[in-house]
């Protein structure tokens, strides 16, 4: 088919990103008539199943939501069912909370950055590919993502679904003489993080310039991950308890999309949004390391994702070996968390954008209502804009070519689809 | 190069934090890559291979009429089919559904539930075809799946026994949670495997690798109800991420 003629290009399954999607784009006489992000990934009804828990229990079951992301989705639901409960765990904690939140956004961006989404730019098919040809640079990757496995195995007690986090704190606080050997692989972890922004700024980045109001979590003392409240680009700010008076989800007539607006409008959550809007908050280290790759103040071009990723890469491990350095060791290592029936809410920053959790709970603690709100359903409306936008500024590449540069779009995103099956629309068509 | 045993990767209903395990092995990962040719592995690789596959990894638990139909395919493309984690392995926490109204769970999270495809059922994938080797846990530990790898390379048979927690909880010489401090404990049921990890940060074990064979539930219960738990605590602990795994499916059909 021609450009004229009208073109559909299709992927039934993405490949190196999280989760089950197909991505299909139709152009009918050189103008896109739809670009859309599908998904397949069966659903598995967390927020139905989570009603009739105890709240003590939330943390550990939405965990089980993501494996890429667990920390995420404990933290936001630590925040929220203590929200309810108006329980405040002492700054010792949060501050422990925090380095594990490091630990996880390390491992997280170190997988995305050299496993997912480099052989793109680099032309491999996996990181396997590029292993062969540039095996130090993908060594460098492994131990960067090592150290922050280390940080979430010390902390957490595993990598992958910890198990030392509770609601009000931890089964039990490490000592500081625990903590100390992490720093040694944290500050190897920095000079590989720092070399990774120099690498990546080399790559070949696309034009694209997002026109979309992003949003972030914000703090006015430091780069917001496991607390804060919310921002936009355009200057609106309101708290966690206000997060669905602002962000609601739209039923689109004749689809079983539900696409998740702020105000009304588009928006985006992630990496360009938190930089955008918290870039003062950088480190020194991270701040000049983003000069030194080009970056300005702000950066709304999803393909240098991959540089901020970087940049922040390099924040977190810094941030991680702050914690540690002022690290003292909280006693007990958790608040109790009497129930208390009511209503809270919780918003945290996941490695991909902003997670949202709100819960009912009566006066026993049993968990009346769930709603989780997922990075990857707030920002769907927003790569479908991206990828029509691509798509439109590149007809002339044949197929092969302009259905390679959707998938980078896509992945310019680090969609988390198991995350987002909850939300986003579902497509069972494998065609 | 194809000389090289073939590794598939394939995800059903689940969180994908088990194939994370395997790109979590960090120091492994690369010579791993040396010994076998990675066919099928959808979120590590754009580079999709034919069949048959010599070894396949199966994450996820079969909840849709597709998926049901596309694990057979996958079986008919394996020689040898290892099913890892508790979703692949007992139906995961999704299997809750199989307790509950799944219209009613629709209809809870979606605005539109006729648009919606699922089961009524979360299963595992030994319900739907014949699997070589169950590996255990929610998440699935990293050791273990190097040790399966490398056994089915060298041919020999793999080293995950199938005992409680207890014993590797021994094994690391940790204080019993449950004797010293009272803290309830699923050890004594809970299939070995994750290296007695709660214990280590002074918590009970919460059965995430699920029952071991032949797991004496009914003491457990007695166990946990006179260490002071009510009986919809005990009922809540053994109604997570394996709670359709015979031993506590059958406790609940019982009531």
């Amino acid at each position: 088919m021609s450009a004229t003629d009208g073109r559909h290009l299709r992927v039934e399954a993405l490949a190196r990103i999280e989760g089950e999607g197909a991505l299909d784009v139709v152009v009918r006489d050189g103008v896109v008539e739809s670009a859309s992000l599908q998904i397949y990934e069966p659903p598995r009804f967390f927020e139905a199943l989570l009603r009739g828990r105890q709240h003590t229990e939330a943390p550990d079951i939405t965990a089980r939501i993501c494996g890429i992301c667990p920390v995420a989705y404990q933290t936001s639901a630590w925040l929220a069912v203590e929200d309810a409960c108006g329980v405040t765990p002492d700054a010792r904690i949060a501050a422990l909370r925090r380095l594990l939140y490091c630990g996880e956004w390390i491992s997280s961006h170190a997988l995305h950055i050299y496993l997912l989404h480099a052989p793109d730019f680099l032309g491999y098919d996996d990181v396997l590919g590029l292993a062969a040809d540039h095996r130090s640079k993908v060594e460098r990757g492994l131990r960067i993502k090592k150290a922050g496995n280390a940080v979430l195995e010390r902390v957490g007690g595993r990598a992958v679904h910890p198990v030392n986090p509770r609601l009000g704190g931890f089964h039990r606080a490490p000592t500081r003489g625990e903590l100390a050997p992490l720093a040694e692989q944290l500050r190897r972890a920095l000079d590989d993080a720092l070399a990774t922004v120099w690498w990546v700024a080399t790559f070949d980045f696309p034009e694209l310039e997002l026109p979309h109001e992003l949003l972030a979590l914000h703090r006015p003392d430091v780069y917001a991950i496991e607390a804060g409240s919310l921002l936009s680009s355009g200057g609106l700010a309101f708290t966690a308890r206000d997060f669905s008076e602002h962000v609601v989800e739209h039923q689109v007539p004749h689809s079983t999309a539900l696409q998740a607006t702020l105000d009304g409008q588009r928006y985006l959550t992630g990496p360009l949004a938190r930089y955008t809007i918290s870039s003062g908050l950088l480190s020194e280290t991270a701040r000049q390391a983003a000069a030194d790759a080009g970056l300005g103040a702000t950066c709304r071009n999803p393909f240098r994702s991959i540089v901020v990723r970087a940049v922040e890469l390099v924040y977190v491990v810094e941030e991680a070996l702050r914690l540690i350095a002022e690290y003292e060791r909280p006693d007990p290592p958790a608040a109790e968390v009497p129930p208390v029936a009511g209503v809270g809410h919780g918003v945290s920053e996941a490695p991909r954008g902003l997670l949202y959790h709100r819960y009912e709970i009566d006066a026993d603690g049993r968990i009346l209502s769930a709603v989780i709100v997922p990075p990857t359903s707030q920002n769907q409306a927003a790569i479908e804009a991206d990828l029509a936008e691509v798509v439109s500024a590149h007809l002339d590449l044949d197929d092969a070519a302009l259905t390679s540069l959707c998938e980078r779009t896509i992945r310019n995103y680090d969609p988390c689809i198991s995350c987002s099956t909850h939300f986003l629309r579902l497509s069972m068509d494998r065609r | 190069m194809s000389a090289l045993p073939t590794l598939a990767v394939w995800k059903f209903a689940s969180c994908d934090g088990c194939q994370l395990t395997l790109l979590d092995c960090e120091d492994e990962l690369l010579t791993l890559a040396g010994e076998v040719r990675v066919a099928h592995f959808l979120e590590a690789s754009s580079a999709v291979l034919p069949g048959p596959y010599d070894l396949s990894l199966v994450e996820g638990s079969i909840s849709t009429a597709a998926g049901a139909a596309r694990i057979r395919e996958v079986r008919a493309q394996s020689k040898f089919l290892v099913t890892v984690g508790a979703c692949a392995t007992s139906g995961g926490i999704q299997a809750l559904r199989n307790f509950a109204d799944v219209e009613e769970y629709r209809s809870v999270v979606y605005p539109h539930p006729e648009y919606v495809e699922s089961l009524a059922t979360s299963t595992p994938i030994s319900a739907h075809v014949p699997v070589d080797l169950e590996l255990r846990g929610c998440p699935i530990d990293g050791g273990q799946l190097l040790e399966v790898i490398s056994a089915f390379l060298a041919g020999r048979r793999p080293d995950v026994p199938d005992t409680s927690v207890c014993t590797e909880c021994k094994r690391r010489g940790l204080t019993c949670v449950m004797v010293a401090a009272g803290t309830a404990c699923l050890g004594p049921i809970t299939h070995a495997g994750c290296g007695a990890l709660c214990p280590a940060v002074d918590r009970g074990c919460y059965g995430c690798f699920g029952p071991m064979t032949g797991a004496n539930v009914p003491a457990m219960v007695t166990l946990l109800r006179a260490g002071g738990m009510t009986s919809r605590s005990v009922d809540l602990v053994l109604s997570t991420f394996t709670v359709a795994a015979p031993p506590y499916a059958e406790r609940r059909s019982k009531g």
